[in-house]
Parts: C-alpha cells; structure tokens; sequence
C-alpha cells in the first residue's frame, strides 16, 4: 500500500503492508530515534506526535498517519536539545534508550498544558517508563526547564 | 580538585538524549539477516525428532540450526574472569532443553516475517520430562536437570549433578551453638526473596558480520566485550584472535548483559552463511529466556546478649539457579558475604549456602548480586531483634557495626578502610524525622511510620579482576583515554575521564573516551561487580600518572633540562626556574617528529585485593491503608558512603535509580511461574516495575569517607544502592500495622491478609 | 504475530458492516492497542477512520460519545468533566499514559467487554445506552450480559441527569490494571453499585442496590450492609493480581467507601 504523509514538516510517501505499525516504518525511513521497549503497548519509548499528539507508534498501524503529520526528535531538534541539556545537566538522560520518546512527551506537555503542577506533571508522564534514573532527576529537569517550583 | 567532585554531565549525554544513532540495532546493516529462535514450549524434554526441511524450503530462509549443527562443547555465559568458577552446563544447542523458552532451533532469514514463518514450519518431536520446579525439593526430586557427562566446573564448588545441586559451600568460624547458648536473645525467621527481571529498556541483542580479513565481528550490547569473546571462541570452537567485539551504547544493563545472552546466535549465523546477523529480542524473550536475579530462601538465626551486643549469626541460603548454573556460586555467596562483615562483634558464625538447578529460566547477576537478598534477610532479623531487646533499631546498629580500622571473623585479619555508616545513621535519622515519626502515627484510616534498613556491598572483585588503561597524548595536544570497561548510561566514561583530566591538569573536553572494542581497549573485564570506578579508575589514574611523568621527562628534555627540574601545569612545561617553556601542543608534535622520538603513552594495569565496602542507610517512611493493606511509600532516605564522590550529579541518580529498583523489588516486582514452568509475568502489563507514580520522595545524601585503596578516596555506587528499600519498607509495615513480611514483594493482599490471619504468617 | 491481509477505510458504516461480515475472520480496527499481544490472521481490517466517530456531543438529554473516541479525549472534555463529578475522566485517567490513552477507542473498549476494564465500570453506574449499527440500541448493562452478532459499535450515548457517582479502585502499582475497581451512583435515591476486574468484566450487585435503595435514610450501618452484600452476591476470580477472597474483602472496602463518598456529595 502507498501513502502520503507529512514527516517532521515534508511530505514523504511511503510503500507500507498493511499490518505494518508505524515504528517499523520509522526506522526503516531511517529515523533512528524511534525505540521499541516492549510489545505491549505500555512502555512510551516509542512516542511520537501524530497531528501534534503523543502517540505509541508502536500500536499504530503505519496506513492511519495517511494523511497526518507525524513528528519525530529528529523533527524538533532544537527545541529538544534545548530541553535535553537540562536534562543531562542533572544526569538523568542515563542510558539513553527511553530519551527520545521521553522527550516527546515532556515537550507535547509544554505545549498541551500551562503551567503544570508537580502532580500534573508527573501524571502526563506516567506512560513513559525509566529503568535507570528511578524518574525523580527527570521531574527536577523538567521543573526547571519549565519554571516550575 | 578541579574535575573530581564536579556535577558534570555525561559527555555522551546530549547525543544518546537527542535521539542520535548510537545503539547496536542503529548500527546494524539494513541487510543483515534477521534471526529468531524457536524456544522449548516444556520445562525440560528431550528433542526426539526435529525436521526442518519444509522450513529450510522457504524462499528467503538462509539457515536453520539445531543441535545437530553445534559443536559439542560445554560452556558457561557468566561474564567472570577466566577460570570462571560458573560450571560449563551449556551447549549452543542441545538435545536436552531445561526450561520454558530454552533455545530448540536458530533460523536465520532475509526478514522478520520470513523467518517467523519457517519457524512455524519446523516439526519438533519431543518426549517430555518431569520437570523440577519447588526448588526446595530440587536435591530430592528424581529428576536430574543436568545428567550429562561432560559437565564441568573449573573449581571444586561442590556441584553434586545427581543431586541438582550446582553448588554448595560452608564457612563456620568459632563455637556457634556455645555462642548461642550464651546469648540473652535469639530471633530466628526464614524469608523468600523473589526473582527479579533487570527490564533494562533496551533488550538484548547483536549484530554480527565477516570484515573483510574474514574475523568474526560482533557488535553487541554488551556489559563484557572481553568475556563475549573468550565464550565464543569456546562455544563456537575458533581462536579468540578471529573475533572482535564491539560495544557501542548500551540502553541499561542492570547485571542482565554480564550474561552472555544473544552473542552467539548471530555469531554461529555469520559464520555458517559468510553474512551479516542480527538478533533483537523482544521484551517477552528478555523476559522469558535470558536470567533474572536468583530467588532464595534465606534463614537467619542472630543471638545477642541483654545489652544488644550481637555474638552469634547463623545464616543458611538457598537458591534457586534455574536451568543453568551462571553466577550460581558467587551469587548466593555473597548472602554473607556482603552482611556478616557488618555486625563485626560477632564471636560466632555459621554461613550455609546451597545453589539448586531447577527447570525455570537460569539465575544471573543483577545489581545487588546476592546481597541484595542477604540484606533483606539479615536486616529484617536485626530488626527483629531489636524488636525482641525492645531497642531502636538504630541504636543496636549503632552498637555493632563494624568501623573503619577494625576487623571481622570473615575478614581474617583484613582492616576496613573507611566507613561513615553511623554518620550516614545519624543523619538519616534527621532527614527522615524518626525521633519524631518512630515507629508509627496512627492517621485514622491509614497509619504512617517508618522502618530502616543498612546495607554493604564491595568495589571490585578482590585478587581476582585486573583492568587496564591506556592514555594517548595525540598529535595536537589532545589526549585519547582507551578502556575497556562499558559505561551502560552510568557515566562512567564520563568520571574516568575525569578523573585522566583531573591528573594531567586538562579540560574534559581535551580528553577523547573510547570504549569498548576488543581489538582496541586495553583488558577490561567489564563492569560489573561495582568495579569501574573503583578499579578501572585506579587503572586510569596510573595511566594518567604514568603519562604526566613521560611529559614531564620528554618536556625536560626539549628544554635541556631534568624532569625534577620541570613543572606542568597541563598546558606547559615550564622550567622551575621560569626560563624555559614548551607548550603541551608543541610537546606532542615534536615527540612525532623525527628519529629518536616516540609518541607519549601513559599505560597502566590495576587490580586489588581488598574489594572495600560502601554503605547506605536507608529509611522509610510508608503508609499503610489499614482496611486493603496497601502500602504508599511517602518518603525514602538513602545516606551514602562511597568514599569520595566523583560526580554528584551522576551518583546521585546511581542512588536514586538504584533505590527505585529496590523499591519495585519490595513492592511490585514479582517473576511468578504456573505449575508447568510458563513464565506468567512475561511482559510491563503482568511484570509492573515502578512507575513515576510509585516512588514517593526520595532523598538522597552523602556522607563522604575517605578509601585509601581507591582512586581519590573513591569506592563503589552502582549496586549498594539497591539492597536497604526492601528490608526498610518491611519494617515500616511492621511499625505501621505490626505483620512481619518475610516474602517478597510486599503486595496488599499479604499486608491485608497478614493482618486478617496473623498466625498463618 | 498478528497478520493483516487488508487494510481498508470504509466511506460509509454500512459498506463497513458488508466488509465485516464477508468473512470471519474480518475484523473492524479500535485503538490497536493490543493488536500485537494477539496473533490474530486478519484477512480484511476494517478501519473507521472515514467514518467521523471519534466525536463526544453534549445534547440537551444526553452525551454521546462516537466509536472512535480516545481515552484521551474522555479524559479532557468538559461536559464529562462537568458531569456525574468527573467519574468518567476519573476512571480512565490512571490508564498507562497519555501516549496509550490517545489511541485506545471507546469503541474496542465496550465491544471488547474487557473485563480489565476500568471504562466499563464507571459507565455501567450510569445510565448508559449502546448503539449497534445492525442490532440498535440497548442498554450497556443489557449488551455486557448477552452475546450479540458480529456488529459495528457506533457510539454509546449516556443520558444526562443529576445522578452522583463515584469511581474506586485498587491497583498495587498506580499503572497497573485495577485489582478490583467499583462505581457507586445515585439519583433520586435509586443507588447502583457496580463492580469489576473481578477479575470477571463489570457487573452491577442488583441486590445490594437495591436493598440500599429501599432506606428512606441511609445509616453507617446500611451502607456496612449494602457494602458486604454486594460482595456476597457478586463472584470474584483469581488471577496475578490478586486472589479471589482478597477480592470479595476489598469489595466491601471499596464500595463502601464509594457509598460513603456519594453520600458526602449530596
């Protein structure tokens, strides 16, 4: 099947099987930042913005971005490093591996909510799972990043 | 010091962070065939028949291998030091398979669908065997796990095949039942301490290819580049010098990839097809078929006498090892190990240890090694004791823990060389409020209290593991750092290359880290056992030492002068005098330059025989909701000493992560088998490790020491961390509703029922 | 591994409903959440993308919610916000994470009858109404009960009144599927105390709702009563979570406390 979409701001067109899910495609297009951490819908490495929300591409079906415009960290490097320095100016970047998914969610909260609480914050975050830092380098990153006390 | 005791960032960190390239699967070739594995769907059978022509017929499968196809030679996958004291239980392939998920057939195919499909079409006959699975029945039952012959062990670890018994020792040191006797006080409890998955968010796998001199290259996610290559050139029968590992990135580790987990596939692959291989486990293969923490069972007897001195420890541990025996003896070894030298006014001690096969996924090292169960075992009965002599359990630590410069029965003679554990009680005690908050405060429907816990572990493995650095000056001043050690989101490049800068009096930036390839780094075993800093640090500063002297010596030189008579101050070498000065820049391309002359390498090889301690002491602060006994952890403390800090920022998230890995560990994570040896807890949905949600505060703080064997004062972080939450949030549950829990986790449903039926616990 | 042969995005439901039943094994697509934990042989995947039902209306008599509709979107609406305090956005809110909530459908959800589900709790304490394309409407608690033919969720449709209700749950893990969960509503003194992850899919304890519904006052003691007996009428299974007499403990506890909650509302 062939289908035209809007990946991070240029059109592509892609050849895709039908049950193909997005993150496969992603990677095979080259997109490198695109981590798989489970099969099971529910560890937000994979995140990525489908018409500017977070979504799992690992549970969408590559035929559903027909049309929408899917944004990668490679499509928002800037803003993500921006976010990212602080984030490794606490260390808690770790290993790497959940970053970029946890990246795009922490930066479609910024653009989803205003000004956050704590618990809000740590709610919209909630699917996006961390084995190394045990998550609390990751609020103090994001507290300050956004000014929030 | 101008970089040691910096918070600086990891300077890996931006990159991996920003979602660059830098992980084993990125660096795959796109045409790499792709390789699953068809996994024994019994706990333990025998293969009778397999055929896998109509697979083999698939257009696109390039090929599939059985036990046929490997060479008959045991090994072990433990990521130890050569002789390895792990017993060579395995083959790449066998006839026997031992547990739900053990490796039946290797196929190999252009891609995933392809080979998902030959795997389908392969016919696996097999007669299915009573498999072990209570592994406190395991030296009874008639089955043997293990029968074959050419099983082997390197050293006597008193492995009784016929038993399934993979290992056993005793150390008994003074008269224990007189000790007993004469003690005011004895507690006794057993305990059951889970097995754990190390759910690094990464999973393991390799990629493999021929380079073009024909050597086996394998790019792997590796914490033991070196151990890899040594099991392959046994497992796959060719010299050691044909094979080259790659470590790049690593997405987490934990302990799990000090085993030796998806190498050998692609390996054998490549080398029967000349093509380039990759293997990505999914997370249900991570969970199902590569080792988790050993589950045990732990009794601890401690008798004491009406002031709270201890005089006597009886501990008797066994554990389960799974199908196979990796790190079965060194593991359930360090259940004492790392908590008898703890209570060091002890006259007595008995230490029993047992490792068991079993027909369930094989044990391995995960963060904590066997401490981590020792440490819930033995502090929950401190606690206990405390309890019996009605003393605050911080007191009675206070009373009997080993200081620095004295000894213990286990450690014969040897002085510990630093510890600041009471300071780190003392200031615990603050942070977390217990004169105020100890034991409990009642809040009507739910009750808050607190518990606490101190804990061990070591830095390094002493007389045993050797790392090596190397340190370059290059052409235009910069320098290169080479080691084999393997920063897996760590930092530790970062704090080695600190601790080189720190020396030679540079910048972090005029140090280029490179690690790990076999055919470049210096030996390294890896890093594990808590050794990078500690021993690979001490390797980097000799190095670094050792260079710093070649640019003093080689400075004097092109100043016609005589090292003694020349300082450096990392930019140049000056005459004392002020007359004379080279800049380092100029150093190094002239040492480039001409006959005579020689490029300027610091080199430098480090091992210990002492393996010195960090402490933690950790408390807890629970809530407990007194009608579902769920239990909310509010606040965690965790007081270091590891010696100097190298990098706060980076260790402070090493306690914190490490801290939240126990955690998970006291409430949540649970690897549960049915009756027929399937893992049930396979994926995130049924195995829950803690989400943000979870955690509650968590406060960490360093009480610095000062390790005299280490590189800057510096021991260990990376495991200690792990091992005080389980055994303090227990005992916060007992201040909190008076039910002791000695099963891990701690779920509500045995708060609750504990509660309910008081005596069947 | 799941398979699908075809992928195809219907322009109407009803060419939707002709696809679906041209062959068993044909399958209409919600969230695809837990599409992979499956290995489903798909021959024609339906996709109901064309079909505008990722809709949530308020209407003067009721809100209706479209097949397609995300958690996400539950989760932020106002009208659901603004009625029945919040239950709804309340019990989806601890699901996973924002990432998960924004494919999950309601749709799959309901058709689905997980019995997991922290959804159909909540909505069955309301008065919930399904919408079938080939079977019609009917109740949420009439369509849990029975099975249907194979048919189209289009949209469930919850009528608007003053009732109060209340959501609850036991998790050990704040991510993980509810060891047991319950919702308690009242409206005009009529009480409905449902109760799921059973672990069994949600079900009303008819008797204990009603007896409860019966008190012209309701005392400590009534709501002790109703509370317990809801756990005895209702059946609780075991699994991972938890077994089943802890379940039948906890659904005294939580019910009763939801009672106790919807009371305080009043």
């Amino acid at each position: 099947m062939q289908i035209e979409t809007i990946l991070n701001n240029q059109r592509v067109t892609w050849q895709i099987a039908p049950d193909e899910m997005l993150a496969d495609t992603l990677r095979a297009y080259g997109l490198l930042s695109v981590k798989q951490g489970c099969d099971t819908s529910c560890c937000g490495l994979c995140t990525v913005w489908i018409d500017g929300k977070p979504t799992l591409s690992c549970s969408t079906l590559a035929y559903r971005v027909k049309g929408k415009e899917v944004t990668t960290i490679e499509g928002v490097q800037s803003e993500a490093a921006e976010f990212a320095r602080v984030l490794v100016a606490e260390g808690a970047e770790q290993c790497g591996f959940c970053s970029p998914g946890f990246i795009m969610t922490v930066l479609a909260m910024k653009h989803e909510l205003k000004n956050p609480t704590e618990e809000e914050i740590i709610h919209y975050l909630t699917g996006n799972l961390c084995r190394c830092t045990g998550y609390l380098g990751q609020l103090r990153a994001i507290k300050k990043y956004l000014g929030v006390d | 010091m101008k970089l040691v005791g910096k918070g600086i960032a990891k300077i890996d960190g931006l990159a991996i962070a920003t979602g660059k390239p830098a992980y084993t699967d990125d660096l795959a070739a796109a045409n790499a065939l792709v390789i699953k594995i068809l996994r024994s769907p019994h706990a333990f059978a025998r293969i009778k028949a397999i055929d896998t022509a109509e697979a083999e017929k698939l257009a696109g499968v390039a090929c599939i291998l059985t036990h046929r196809d490997v060479p008959q030679v045991r090994f072990t996958l433990a990521g130890q030091s050569y002789p390895e004291p792990s017993p060579y239980d395995r083959l790449i392939l066998d006839e026997l398979v031992r547990y739900v998920g053990d490796e039946v057939a290797i196929i190999a195919a252009v891609n995933e669908k392809v080979a998902l499909k030959a795997m389908g079409l392969i016919k696996v006959e097999y007669e299915v065997l009573e498999a072990v699975l209570d592994f406190e029945k395991a030296t009874e039952h008639p089955s043997i796990v293990h029968p074959e012959e050419d099983l082997f062990c390197n050293f006597d670890t008193g492995l009784i095949k016929e038993k399934n018994i993979a290992s056993s020792q005793t150390l008994e040191l003074g008269d224990l039942e007189a000790e007993f006797q004469q003690c005011d006080v004895v507690v006794e409890e057993t305990y059951y301490t889970q097995a754990q998955a190390h759910c690094m968010m990464e999973t393991y796998r390799a990629y493999s290819y021929l380079d073009p001199l024909g050597r086996l290259v394998v790019v792997s996610s590796t914490q033991i580049p070196f151990h890899v290559r040594r099991q392959l050139a046994r497992a796959l029968q060719i010299p050691a010098s044909r094979i080259r590992v790659i470590k790049p990135r690593i997405g987490g580790g934990f302990g799990g990839k000090q085993t030796t987990v998806a190498e050998i596939f692609p390996a054998i692959v490549t080398l029967k097809t000349g093509l380039p291989a990759k293997i990505i486990y999914d997370r249900k293969e991570t969970f199902t078929s590569s080792s988790s923490r050993h589950a045990m069972r732990i009794k601890v007897r401690l008798g004491a006498d009406q002031a709270g001195t201890i005089r006597a420890i009886d501990i008797d541990a066994l554990s389960d090892t799974g199908a196979y025996g990796e790190h079965a003896s060194t593991v359930v070894s360090l259940v004492g190990e790392k908590t008898l030298p703890l209570y060091n006014k002890t006259k007595a001690l008995r230490f029993v240890a047992q490792a068991v096969y079993t027909n369930k996924m094989n044990g391995g090292a995960l963060r904590g090694f066997g401490a981590t169960q020792g440490t819930f075992a033995m502090e929950s009965t401190v606690n206990k004791l405390a309890d019996a002599l009605k003393m605050d359990p911080s007191e009675i630590r206070l009373k009997n823990l080993i200081q620095a410069g004295e000894t213990c029965l286990s450690y014969q003679g040897k002085l510990l060389g630093s510890s600041s554990l009471n300071r780190c009680i003392e200031r615990g005690k603050e942070l977390i409020g217990w004169q105020e908050k100890y034991p409990r405060k009642d809040l009507g429907q739910k009750v808050r209290a607190v518990g606490m816990a101190v804990t061990m572990q070591g830095s390094g493995i002493a007389e045993i593991d050797t790392a090596s650095a190397e340190i370059r000056l290059n052409d235009a001043g910069s320098y290169h750092l080479l080691i084999g050690s393997t920063d897996m989101g760590t930092g530790s490049d970062t704090i080695l290359a600190q601790m080189a800068a720190e020396v030679l009096a540079t910048s972090l930036e005029n140090i280029i880290v490179h690690a790990a390839d076999t055919d470049v780094s210096p030996y390294d075993p890896g890093s594990y056992a808590s050794s990078t800093t500690y021993v690979t640090g001490m390797a980097v500063v000799k190095a670094a030492e050792d260079l710093r002297k070649k640019i003093l010596l080689n400075g004097a030189r092109f100043l016609e002068s005589s090292s003694e008579e020349v300082a450096f101050d990392g930019k140049t070498i000056k005459t004392l005098a002020g007359t004379k000065a080279i800049t380092l820049e100029k150093l190094a391309y002239l040492s480039l330059l001409g006959a005579g002359n020689c490029q300027l390498v610091g080199h430098a090889s480090h091992g210990s025989n002492v393996s010195p301690p960090p402490f933690i002491a950790g408390f807890a602060e629970v809530e407990v909701d007194k009608e579902t006994g769920q239990v909310d952890l509010v606040n965690y403390v965790a007081m270091v000493d590891c010696g100097t800090v190298i990098n706060p920022n980076l260790a402070r998230i090493q306690v914190e992560g490490g801290v939240v890995q126990g955690i998970g560990m006291a409430l949540f994570e649970d690897v549960r088998y049915d009756q027929k040896g399937n893992l049930l807890t396979n994926s995130f949905m049924q195995y829950k490790i803690p989400c943000r949600q979870d955690i509650g505060n968590i406060l960490v703080g360093f009480e610095e020491s000062y390790e005299p064997t280490g590189p800057f004062g510096a021991k260990s972080i990376g495991e200690v961390v792990i091992n005080t939450p389980a055994p303090a949030i227990a005992h916060a549950v007992y201040n909190a509703v008076g039910v002791r829990l000695t099963k891990l986790p701690i779920t509500p449903e045995k708060v609750f029922m504990a509660m309910t039926n008081p005596t069947d616990f | 591994m799941f398979t699908i042969d075809h992928l195809v995005q219907p322009q109407t439901i009803e060419e939707a409903y002709q696809i679906l039943n041209e062959h068993t094994s044909n399958t209409i697509l919600g969230g695809c959440a837990y599409l992979r934990l499956g290995s489903k042989k798909i021959r024609t995947a339906i996709d109901l993308a064309n079909l505008h039902l990722d809709y949530i209306q308020e209407h003067p008599a009721t809100i209706e919610i479209g097949a397609m509709a995300t958690f996400r979107d539950l989760e932020t609406h106002p009208a659901l916000k603004n009625h029945f305090n919040g239950i709804i956005p309340h019990s989806v809110s601890s699901i996973i994470g924002v990432q998960f909530r924004n494919i999950v459908t309601v749709g799959a959800t309901v058709y689905s009858k997980y019995g997991f589900s922290d959804l159909l709790t909540a909505l069955l304490a309301l008065d919930t109404e399904v919408k079938l394309h080939q079977g019609g409407s009917m109740t949420l608690a009439d369509f849990l009960k029975k099975p249907y033919p194979k048919d189209i969720l289009t949209a469930i449709s919850i009528q608007k009144n003053n009732c109060k209700a209340i959501y609850q749950d036991l998790r050990n893990s704040k991510s993980d599927f509810p060891i047991l969960n319950t919702a308690v509503s009242c409206l005009d003194n009529q009480w409905r105390i449902v109760v799921g992850a059973r672990p069994l899919k949600a079900e009303i304890a008819s008797k204990a709702s009603r007896e409860l519904s019966d008190k012209a006052v309701i005392r400590a003691e009534d709501v002790k009563n109703a509370a317990r007996g809801a756990a005895e009428e209702l059946s609780f299974g075991t699994n991972l979570r938890g077994t089943a007499a802890y379940r039948r403990a906890m659904c005294s506890i939580l019910v009763s406390r939801a009672i106790t909650e919807v009371l305080a509302c009043r």
